[in-house]
């Protein structure tokens, strides 16, 4: 069946709505986004760094730290589009009231996505300026970084729509937090190299959004600039068009009916 | 038929779900600046019938038009125009009380500054100036309705959409409720309203659709249905089965016709002051004998066999 066209415009004011609410509590909601990384780089940077002092020819905790910046977007951007969307869809009623406006449910999925995106931008954006506290990425090339923020946490918030979009209990989420994403924040190359894993390993790897972020984070990072970087970049971009499509059909369906 | 002037025309409307017709081959024409009701029990329809015309759920087939659009193809166009209070409570509750109305003005791309004007008489009109700021949850079950109404009107639509407005709310809340739709409808809003209680179908209805298991039995104004579906008058009889029956069968050529509930017996009649004082006479023990108005739940039960509210 043919669905409505999605507009941009009806979409941003979902996205309105979202930043309503969260300019009013945004002063509580944002202090944890700095801790999280400084815990991180002192607890695995500093602590495992002594016994591995060098990866890949940059000190220990300059290898992890591109990494774990992406999987802070990661984590930001799903958190957004799958518990707080179940929430506002399933026990809040917002989407019912929002529904009967003008506003139809893929205007309103884009306008998720998007917002998951902002989320997923402010949880990198604050982990990126703790990196720079610690003199990480002080160069030109990094300015690349910052659209990426943006375009990896939509990639991420498309993710954990679609499957918001399949689901009606919410304690299933468990089962993708645990079997789906912990898995990628442990084998995307975050800690160590993925040449160190078997070639399946390696394979499977590919298929998989975060390995993507985390090659290109570094490559940035590390000014190892090469055709790989394009190539992640590219793999990043089909997937995020090709799942935006895919999900706004999804929650239509989910919405309309 | 002739050139129609219609504000909301269906034909033939049909939403099923599976095997099961929700609604089932349903026409009606609501004329602009009038209230409508559909009328029914439980799982009759009503909020499938709402639900198509705000575009939330779409067609099985049939066809169904709002101000000459149809729901199918414009659903934003035709949102646009209608006002939504929803039969569960919609409100914002992340948002206070001036924010659900600001927040919802966006949705219809209102600027800044309508949206704000808008707001500020909507507070006004609902008495929830006091409120203003107040959060959603600090709001009692009437105020929200209230917002909830308020909020419907933001956009200044020409027809409103009320599902189940009074539905848990305490009778003063209700008559509230009640006052403000009929300024709504002089002010030439086109009132769309389910119900399942009578009174507030007489109250507000200039028509009313009798819906039952997907169709509409039966559409006129609510005192039309009374005269022409039941008599005018009843005598409602509580006792003893025994003692109800010998009073129907000394009755029975007075009256226009019976129904016989589990625990009472109903007698309709054009004459009630001489029928109910013919049964005083008799002399007959009975727990409650008692003369009234007939209403729509004497049209519901003569239509159907059944009580609307068990």
């Amino acid at each position: 069946m043919k669905t409505p066209k999605v507009r941009i415009l009806a979409a941003l004011r979902v996205w309105q709505r979202n930043a309503t609410v969260y300019k009013r509590t945004w002063k509580l909601n944002i202090l944890p986004n700095f801790f999280e990384p400084f815990l991180y780089l002192l607890g695995m940077g500093l602590g495992l760094g002594a016994y591995i002092t060098e990866m890949e020819g940059v000190p220990y905790i300059n290898f992890i730290a591109p990494g774990l910046l992406i999987s802070s977007i990661m984590w930001g951007a799903t958190l957004e589009t799958t518990y707080n969307v179940f929430v506002k869809m399933n026990f809040d009623r917002i989407y019912d009231g929002i529904l009967t406006t003008p506003i139809n449910p893929k205007d309103l999925a884009l306008g998720e996505l998007l917002w998951g995106a902002t989320r997923g931008t402010i949880y990198g954006g604050a982990f990126l300026s703790i990196l720079f506290l610690f003199g990480m990425g002080l160069h030109w090339g990094i300015l690349l970084i910052f659209p990426l923020l943006f375009i990896i946490g939509f990639m991420f918030a498309t993710i954990g729509l679609l499957f918001t979009s399949m689901i009606k209990e919410i304690e299933l989420f468990n089962y993708f937090f645990t079997l789906f994403l912990t898995p990628l924040f442990l084998f995307s190359g975050i800690f160590f190299p993925m040449n160190q894993l078997p070639e399946v390993v390696q394979t499977i790897a590919w298929f998989t959004p975060l390995y993507h972020g985390v090659e290109l984070s570094r490559g940035i990072f590390n000014e190892v600039w090469n055709m790989e970087l394009l190539q992640h970049f590219a793999w990043i971009i089909v997937v995020t068009i090709l799942n935006t499509s895919i999900v706004l059909r999804a929650i239509h369906k989910r919405l309309y009916n | 038929m002739g050139k129609s002037t219609a504000i909301i025309t269906a034909e033939n409307l049909t939403k099923a779900y599976g095997t099961l017709k929700a609604v089932d081959g349903v026409n009606f024409q609501i004329e602009p600046g009038t209230c409508f009701g559909f009328l029914g029990p439980n799982g009759a329809g009503k909020t499938t019938v709402m639900r198509m015309i705000y575009c939330v759920t779409p067609l099985t087939s049939g066809s169904l038009a709002v101000s000459g659009n149809n729901v199918m193809g414009s659903m934003s166009a035709v949102k646009k125009g209608i006002g939504v209070v929803t039969q569960d409570d919609s409100l914002d509750y992340d948002l206070n009380v001036i924010n659900n109305l600001l927040v919802y003005a966006r949705y219809y791309d209102l600027t800044r500054d309508q949206a704000l004007r808008r707001a500020n008489e909507l507070i006004e009109f609902f008495q929830l100036s006091e409120k203003r700021e107040a959060h959603v949850h600090t709001l009692s079950g009437g105020m929200k309705r209230r917002l909830q109404i308020a909020r419907a009107l933001i956009n200044k639509p020409s027809i409103l959409i009320l599902d189940e407005p009074s539905t848990g709310l305490d009778p003063q809340a209700r008559h509230h409720v009640w006052a403000k739709c009929h300024e709504l409808i002089e002010q030439g809003v086109t009132l769309l309203l389910t119900t399942h209680y009578m009174d507030e179908a007489e109250q507000l209805c200039d028509k009313i659709a009798v819906m039952d298991r997907g169709k509409i039995i039966t559409e006129a104004s609510p005192w039309d249905l009374i005269k022409t579906e039941v008599s005018p008058h009843v005598v409602e009889i509580r006792g003893d089965e025994k003692a109800r029956n010998v009073i129907l069968n000394a009755v029975k050529e007075r009256i226009d016709f019976h129904e016989a509930l589990s625990d009472r017996l109903l007698l309709y009649t054009q004459d009630a002051t001489t029928l109910y004082t013919h049964i005083q006479d008799m002399d007959i023990p009975v727990k409650t004998l008692l003369s009234r108005r007939a209403s729509l739940e004497d049209v519901f039960l003569k239509l159907t066999g059944r009580e609307l509210i068990d």
